[in-house]
């Protein structure tokens, strides 16, 4: 690790215009120590946000669910609430990572989690990401790990959050605490980016934003289902993985919300994929078609092409899952 | 920094360099070896200690954010003359080869025990707002962040789930 300066957040518009001029946030510090060891990340200054007030879940006027940035994700798995009435979201938390690691983890921090891409951890490695113009030689090298949808020629990388992807099928918001005190609440759907020429940018944040809290609106009707699949039974990260929230009644289905991860930059949600499904009953033709419109722009960068099919399959999987239980209900 | 931690209930005072892991502050400032360090990186577990009640790597932490917080190693379950229940079945049931996750396996069942008596679901947990039995595949699925190099994982299945039970 490089050195730096260590403070401890007093606030969190403290945190924030720290943050402004050039300190990085810790929070859980699960990634970002790793990557400090590897001086992927090689801040001058760290500003500690653990002892911040933002540990709460509470209750929306609306029926959501207000969770603050700093809940760990052991508790939010665990929280009854999320539980019983979003347990998508509480089963995407479980799938990822470790008991410990969940127990340090934030609902914040990993929002903010990089990419896995063995080309960015490597630091004797051009990556755009870390070094912008430096190049991506996961185009052309080991890419098993990397996006099939909405890449660029500059980068390929996967995000790598269960959460996320299960936040993204739930509609959550983003609450943002700006330097200077403006605040705003950023979808999901907007938070995290594509890599276009400006892979370096995971996030729509920006220096001096603090994430505060993620508000959940209230719960979706129908059934919910977070298939995760992996190279190991347990801890590791999704090749693919589906968060599905489906409505069947009377033999059709109603509503869908499909957000994918292990396919690209972000989490992925195509609304012409839940369009194609709606109205219609389920069936095994149903999904394939549903499957075409997911991947018809999808391209495969070699030792990833097998993800394609198995996008496909896992939909399917989860489609036949989901309905089958809607239709018992 | 200045750093205060309880260590096993005792306190201790620390100057330490900011980058100072809680890791390498028991390790090397505390000389409490137990603690083991295999990775580094947050993948094998056997850096496992309790915070404040909870298992975490203490590799991926700071010793410095923890200033004031509670924590317990493994030399803090037990002593050679007065083992855990945990420490205990291990032995019972040969819980390792070479000892070296040990340490981490010990820790991390501790909490997860903890955890599950907390009602805390898991990924294999069928209905998530029941209350969770361990059965092995529940044991297994709970300690994945705790690696085994020589994979005596059966015999340490055998152990914690004699504890559970």
């Amino acid at each position: 690790m490089r050195p730096f300066d260590y403070t401890r957040a007093e606030s969190v518009s403290a945190a924030a215009g720290q943050a402004a001029d050039g300190a990085t946030i810790i929070a859980g510090g699960t990634n970002l120590l790793d990557l400090m060891k590897l001086q992927v990340e090689t801040p001058g200054q760290l500003v500690d946000i653990n002892r911040l007030p933002l540990a709460e879940i509470e209750e929306t006027d609306d029926g959501g669910l207000r969770i603050g940035a700093l809940v760990t994700n052991s508790d939010l798995a665990a929280h009854p609430r999320i539980r019983s009435d979003y347990p998508v979201l509480s089963r995407a938390l479980l799938a990822g990572a470790s008991g410990q690691l969940r127990n340090k983890a934030t609902t914040g921090g990993n929002l903010c989690q990089r990419t896995r891409c063995g080309y960015f951890y490597d630091t004797a490695m051009p990556c755009n990401k870390r070094e912008p113009g430096s190049g991506c030689y996961a185009i052309d090298g080991f890419n098993r790990i990397h996006a099939i949808l909405g890449a660029s020629e500059h980068c390929i990388a996967t995000h790598p959050s269960d959460m996320a992807v299960a936040m993204r099928a739930l509609d959550a918001e983003v609450e943002i605490e700006r330097a200077g005190g403006d605040t705003l609440t950023v979808p999901a759907k907007y938070f995290h980016r594509l890599p276009h020429d400006t892979p370096q940018q995971d996030t729509v944040l920006e220096p001096g934003d603090v994430i505060t809290a993620v508000t959940l609106p209230r719960p979706p009707s129908g059934e919910q289902r977070y298939r995760k699949v992996r190279d190991r039974a347990s801890y590791a990260f999704a090749l693919v993985s589906v968060a599905a929230v489906v409505d069947v009644r009377d033999g059709k289905i109603a509503s869908a919300a499909l957000a994918f991860g292990g396919l690209a930059h972000a989490p992925w949600r195509d609304e012409r994929v839940e369009e194609a499904l709606v109205g219609e009953a389920p069936s095994a033709a149903l999904f394939d078609k549903a499957a075409d419109v997911l991947l018809k722009d999808a391209r495969g960068y070699g030792h990833n092409d097998f993800k394609i099919p198995l996008a496909r399959r896992a939909l399917a999987a989860t489609l036949i899952d989901i309905c089958s239980m809607g239709d018992e209900a | 920094m200045q750093t205060r931690l309880t260590v096993n209930g005792e306190e201790a005072a620390l100057d330490l360099d900011p980058r100072t892991t809680l890791l390498d502050a028991l390790r090397h400032h505390l000389k409490l070896t137990g603690t083991k360090k295999g990775c580094d990186h947050g993948q094998c577990g056997a850096c496992t200690v309790i915070v404040n009640g909870r298992r975490i790597n203490s590799c991926l932490t700071l010793a410095c954010m923890h200033d004031g917080d509670a924590v317990t190693t493994i030399e803090g379950l037990g002593t050679p003359g007065d083992l855990s229940a945990l420490q205990q079945a291990f032995v019972d049931h040969d819980g390792y080869q070479c000892g070296y996750c040990t340490p981490g396996q010990i820790c991390s069942a501790t909490a997860m025990l903890a955890e599950a008596r907390d009602g805390w679901p898991s990924v294999v947990t069928d209905d998530l707002t029941g209350a969770p039995a361990l059965s092995r595949e529940e044991i297994s699925e709970r300690m994945s962040g705790n690696l085994c190099r020589c994979a005596a994982y059966s015999n340490i299945v055998d152990a914690i789930s004699e504890v559970a039970e």
